[in-house]
């Protein structure tokens, strides 16, 4: 078949709402983004480890310990499951890792700040896991069938985090006066970032139009930054804390809420590497892969052997 | 309060939160996701199991005694736990070694404490030692891979049973409080020694080197290696922090 043909096809069954499976055809650039982006989804999990991972030895209590073991191990497995998908289209895990480790392949910005008090477990899961949600919500309907089937069962656990930091803020801001400020300070810090996560303006968004076209995006940045404004808007005041937005305010002709400008240097700046912790993220990425090089090949190894040992007899 | 039961109880919690709190420094650091997501599962059940202990000490002291108190706001020399979980991760040989030989350990203890006659630490050693089945088979796993392995990962391994044996003694070794309830564990250390004696040898890891080393103890009864400061700093840092609120 000629390929205009396939390229109609492919095109129609998009229109149609007809998932896109591992062995259909599809377009190079089709399968490059899918590719770019379901790694880049992988990576984000995996780098995102991190900065929660940063306050699990200090947890507060037991109960808080298991629950934040859980939730940074829940992220590990969303990073397998999206390394799986993004295996469908042909790229190893093991390439996807070095274009990580080389600056190649991007993670979310997000991840590049610090986690500074417990509170900040609390921010990171109501805000930032919150940011990500209105996103993944919409990859739940995605046109390529494995990424929409992982973002289904990672959407569920998502949004159980969610609710688990907004009930983390929840308990500080009952408590005493001391977390109070801590949960104030959180929400702070981490609410122009967690507004950053939707990514440049629809503007200046390089890849939104091919991706809308082909269905792998739903919505705009900027559609999902007002959604996610809105709720968070309402949500804070559950908390008796203030967002950090002087503009804020709800617009009954928009029907939306408004907001004040995101430092766009700022996003910038994080994006090519000069945020407060992108060295420490990435050198801790590398240093764990080159520490487990050894335990990677001995686990070969023995493999092989085994193998050689149950031909012999 | 039955003081050697109290005693017994946090040795036994103490001892896997200690460990646990080791094992979790793994989690987003592991060689490979899939045994990322493994040791974490194993840091998990530990950390579970401690719970149920203190939970079940706090009942023992009565008052307002919580798992957060017994495991935030007591000193080094009040933790029981064994030296053995305290050992720092190492690399990833030695946490598995430190893994395997503890948990070999927790699977013949937890097997005579299902018939033991005092039931709630019966029914946390029956629900336990579901989950330590399954950690003593994983790490037995990786023992058999990094002694089999390569040059390298044998090596490796070799150098973690020269570094963790000398803290295997005192696992055996009754104290007051378990002579006092009849636990004495030295019973344990024939079948203990055979399972790991036999996973050894299929993973060609000779005990040879370490048969006649001195056994370091104390942490039974409270005299720690230097390690557990630094552990409870990090460990009790909000609750010292923040004295006295809910979180």
């Amino acid at each position: 078949m000629e390929m205009r043909n396939l390229e109609e096809l492919f095109q129609q069954k998009i229109d149609q709402e007809v998932k896109i499976e591992p062995k259909d055809w599809m377009p190079d650039a089709y399968r490059k983004t899918n590719i770019r982006q379901i790694s880049q989804h992988a990576h984000s999990e995996i780098v995102g480890m991190l900065p929660e991972g940063n306050w699990i030895s200090r947890a507060p209590s037991l109960k808080r310990k298991a629950i934040l073991i859980a939730k940074v191990q829940d992220e590990a497995g969303h990073g397998l499951y999206l390394y799986a998908a993004a295996e469908t289209l042909g790229q190893s895990r093991e390439q996807m890792i070095n274009d990580l480790h080389s600056g190649k392949a991007k993670y979310s910005s997000i991840f590049n700040y610090p986690t500074l008090t417990w509170a900040d477990m609390g921010a990171v899961g109501w805000l930032v896991d919150g940011a990500a949600i209105m996103n993944q919500v919409m990859l739940t309907r995605t046109s390529y069938g494995p990424y929409a089937r992982a973002m289904v069962r990672i959407c569920k656990e998502e949004s159980f985090h969610q609710r688990q930091g907004f009930e983390t803020l929840l308990v500080l801001s009952k408590g005493s006066e001391a977390q109070r400020a801590l949960c104030q300070d959180a929400i702070n810090r981490w609410w122009w970032p967690s507004l950053m996560m939707f990514g440049p303006r629809d503007s200046e968004s390089t890849n939104s139009d091919m991706s809308m076209k082909w269905k792998i995006k739903r919505k705009t940045n900027d559609e999902l930054r007002q959604q996610f404004v809105d709720m968070i808007a309402e949500q804070v005041k559950l908390l008796g804390m203030t967002l950090p937005d002087p503009n804020l305010r709800w617009n009954e002709s928009r029907n939306h809420c408004d907001f004040g400008e995101i430092n766009w240097d700022e996003f910038w700046q994080v994006v090519k590497g000069n945020g407060p912790c992108n060295k420490e993220r990435l050198e801790a990425r590398k240093k764990a892969w080159e520490d487990g090089a050894w335990v990677r090949e001995a686990a070969q190894a023995h493999a092989n052997k085994q193998r050689t040992r149950n031909k012999a007899a | 309060m039955q003081q050697a039961l109290f005693d017994y109880t946090l040795y036994l919690a103490d001892s896997a939160l200690i460990l646990g709190q080791r094992n979790s420094a793994w989690c987003g650091h592991g060689p490979i996701l899939e045994q990322d997501i493994a040791i974490t599962n194993i840091t998990l059940d530990l950390i579970g199991q401690s719970r149920s202990l203190y939970q079940y000490a706090a009942q023992l002291k009565g008052g307002d005694a919580t798992e957060d108190s017994l495991a935030y706001l007591r000193n080094e020399r009040e933790y029981k736990n064994c030296l053995l979980a305290e050992r720092p991760n190492g690399d990833w040989g030695q946490t598995i070694l430190r893994q395997f030989l503890f948990s070999c350990f927790q699977r013949e203890l937890y097997t005579q404490l299902t018939k033991e006659k005092d039931s709630t630490l019966a029914a946390i050693a029956t629900k336990s030692l579901k989950e330590v089945n399954y950690h003593c088979r994983w790490s037995g796993e990786w023992v058999l891979r990094l002694g089999d392995g390569t040059a390298e990962s044998h090596t490796r391994l070799a150098t973690a049973l020269e570094n963790l044996w000398p803290y295997t003694g005192e696992l055996f070794k009754g104290v007051e409080y378990e002579l006092a309830l009849g636990m004495d564990p030295a019973s344990l250390y024939t079948p203990w020694l055979s399972a790991v004696q036999s996973t050894f040898e299929e993973a060609t890891l000779s005990l040879a080197p370490v048969a006649s080393c001195f056994m370091q103890l104390g942490g039974k009864t409270g005299i720690h290696t230097e390690e557990l400061g630094y552990i409870l700093a990090d460990l009790q840092y909000m609750q010292r922090a923040y004295p006295g609120c809910d979180w």
